[in-house]
């Protein structure tokens, strides 16, 4: 049975506002502890402004633990712990959980990257200045990075909006929801079409948004 | 003003030992500008980086303006680099603040007041000649442009001591001229004491009035510029010596020397007060003979001058050797080795 498309288009913009959400949703937590994350490796490496070995190896342990497990196998596997924090497991809120914690890792290792790729040169003109390392890290690390950081996190809303697709399977709702239900397991390829070009819009515009932020930051 | 007593420091590198700085004893004095001279790898970076503990020392005694840097914490450590200035062969500029954010940083970190902020930025950037830059990012200026404003922001917090790590060494010699003249008023005007690092003879030349040659991590000769330019002692110094006054004969030189044989030819080394006085042509012509100028250099050091002449003299043995005699006696000759 095909869809009625005039009674149908109020569920895809429905769903669509659904991915956006738990996309920006995820992207503004992950951001918040993936910074943290990406900033605690960076600073705590051998021979950084507060190399800490515990913390160093116990981090990067955890990351590549978390980080090659396939998300819809996360996404499952972590639902025990999102049914305590977020009280269920369905629905577009509780989906922004395991997405937030799988970008979290995923933005760490931008940020730690992004970070390694500053002049040490700058930081030791910073050190002689006589700033302390929460001056480097504010005053310097982050500022100095941030062109190139925007990047990396338009990067991973790109794989976010991936992500939601994915959640959308195990009732997170949103466009992957609707694309998987209506348009591959009932094989309407039109319904398939245009959630696959909505997604694809989005993608493109949260490319062009990434690209004119980071042109600021960077100037060029 | 900064005491080495005794200074080594080892880096552990893949379970190796490496001793960068060696048993270094220097003391450098208020309004010096220290040079110290050495190939790459002879420990000097390592060596200027441990006056302001950006590498800590094995072992020896550090003393900066009367305080021993051993016992430190690392909040007064904080407050002591600010009265040392740091400027870098590769400029380290912060990128995304333009020249006027690079040269307010260190005056944010103290917490000034905006106004006066201001104020002491364009003083600053006035003083390096580079108000009309302010608002440009580094990406925008040249080579020397980018070290005035790391000169600009070494000074912002009125340092005592400026630390030079080869500070022109990425520049071409138009920029570096410009550059240690520069360093020269730095010290000239805000009595700023500095210590440069350089393997280029023509750095410690130009503006140095103390130099230490090191080689190996070790200090392996030290003094007062004039002095160690006239009277080298170790191989190293002679050879950075004569990258700059151009004192040695080239091969094609001494084959054509060669060729004139048994002919002698000898080195005379004009220092000090000898450089005012036609010493050379009075005792000549006292005996009647001639002598003719094969090579050689003067050169202005320390508002001194240094002459450096490859001479042979034209007339009979037994004179020549009267005139050698006198000539000793005021200036150094040698006779040059042609083998």
């Amino acid at each position: 049975m095909k869809v009625d498309w005039s009674t149908f288009w109020p569920r895809i913009i429905e769903a669509t506002g659904e991915t956006i959400t738990m996309v920006i949703l995820t992207l503004i937590f992950a951001s918040i502890i993936g910074v943290v994350m990406g900033l605690l490796l960076f600073v705590s490496r051998k021979g950084n402004i507060l190399e800490n070995k515990i913390i160093s190896i116990s981090l990067n342990v955890l990351i590549n633990v978390i980080r090659p497990i396939p998300f819809i196998i996360f996404l499952v596997a972590i639902s025990p712990l999102t049914r305590m924090i977020m009280g269920t497991t369905i629905g577009t809120f509780a989906a922004v959980f395991p997405m937030t914690i799988a970008a979290s890792f995923a933005i760490a290792r931008v940020v730690e990257n992004n970070l390694i790729s500053i002049d040490p040169g700058i930081i030791e003109a910073s050190k002689a200045m006589g700033a302390s390392p929460f001056q480097i890290i504010f005053g310097v690390l982050i500022p100095e990075a941030l062109g190139p950081l925007i990047l990396g996190l338009t990067f991973i809303t790109v794989g976010l909006i991936d992500f939601s697709a994915m959640a959308g399977t195990v009732g997170g709702g949103g466009l992957g929801d609707l694309s998987m239900t209506y348009g591959y397991q009932r094989f309407d390829t039109s319904v398939m079409i245009v959630t696959v070009v909505i997604l694809i819009l989005l993608v493109q515009i949260s490319q062009f948004l990434g690209n004119l932020l980071s042109r600021v930051f960077l100037r060029r | 003003m900064i005491k080495l007593e005794n200074v080594s420091k080892t880096f552990e590198y893949k379970g190796k030992k490496v001793a960068a700085v060696k048993d270094v004893s220097l003391h450098i004095n208020k309004g010096d500008i220290f040079g110290i001279i050495g190939f790459s790898g002879a420990g000097k970076s390592t060596l200027v980086r441990l006056v302001n503990l950006l590498e800590k020392p094995t072992s020896g005694e550090i003393t900066v303006n009367d305080h021993p840097l051993n016992s430190i914490s690392s909040r007064q450590l904080r407050q002591l680099r600010r009265k040392i200035g740091m400027i870098f062969q590769s400029f380290n500029l912060f990128n995304s603040r333009t020249v006027f954010g690079n040269v307010a940083y260190p005056l944010k970190l103290e917490n000034w007041p905006k106004e006066e902020i201001n104020r002491r930025v364009t003083e600053l950037l006035r003083f390096v000649g580079l108000e009309d830059k302010a608002d440009k990012y580094p990406e925008q200026l040249s080579g020397g442009q980018k070290q005035r404003v790391g000169i600009a922001r070494a000074l912002a917090t009125s340092p005592d001591i400026l630390l030079c790590d080869e500070a022109t060494s990425a520049l071409d010699p138009e920029t570096t001229g410009e550059i240690l003249n520069l360093l020269k008023k730095v010290n000239e005007e805000y009595k700023i004491t500095i210590l440069l690092i350089t393997h280029e003879m023509n750095v410690i030349r130009s503006i140095c009035n103390r130099v230490a040659v090191m080689e190996n991590g070790r200090v392996i000769e030290e003094g007062e510029v004039y002095n160690v330019f006239s009277d080298p002692r170790e191989n190293t110094t002679k050879n950075f010596i004569s990258t700059v006054l151009n004192d040695r004969l080239s091969p094609h030189l001494i084959e054509k020397l060669k060729k004139k044989q048994p002919t002698k030819f000898y080195r005379i080394i004009f220092s000090g007060e000898a450089t005012s006085e036609p010493i050379l042509s009075e005792i000549t012509s006292k005996h009647n003979i001639k002598f003719n100028i094969i090579y050689g250099s003067i050169h202005e050091l320390q508002n001194q001058l240094f002459g450096n002449l490859i001479v042979e003299f034209l007339g009979d043995d037994p004179v020549v050797e009267v005139v050698l005699n006198e000539l000793r006696m005021v200036l150094d000759v040698k006779e040059v080795e042609l083998a």
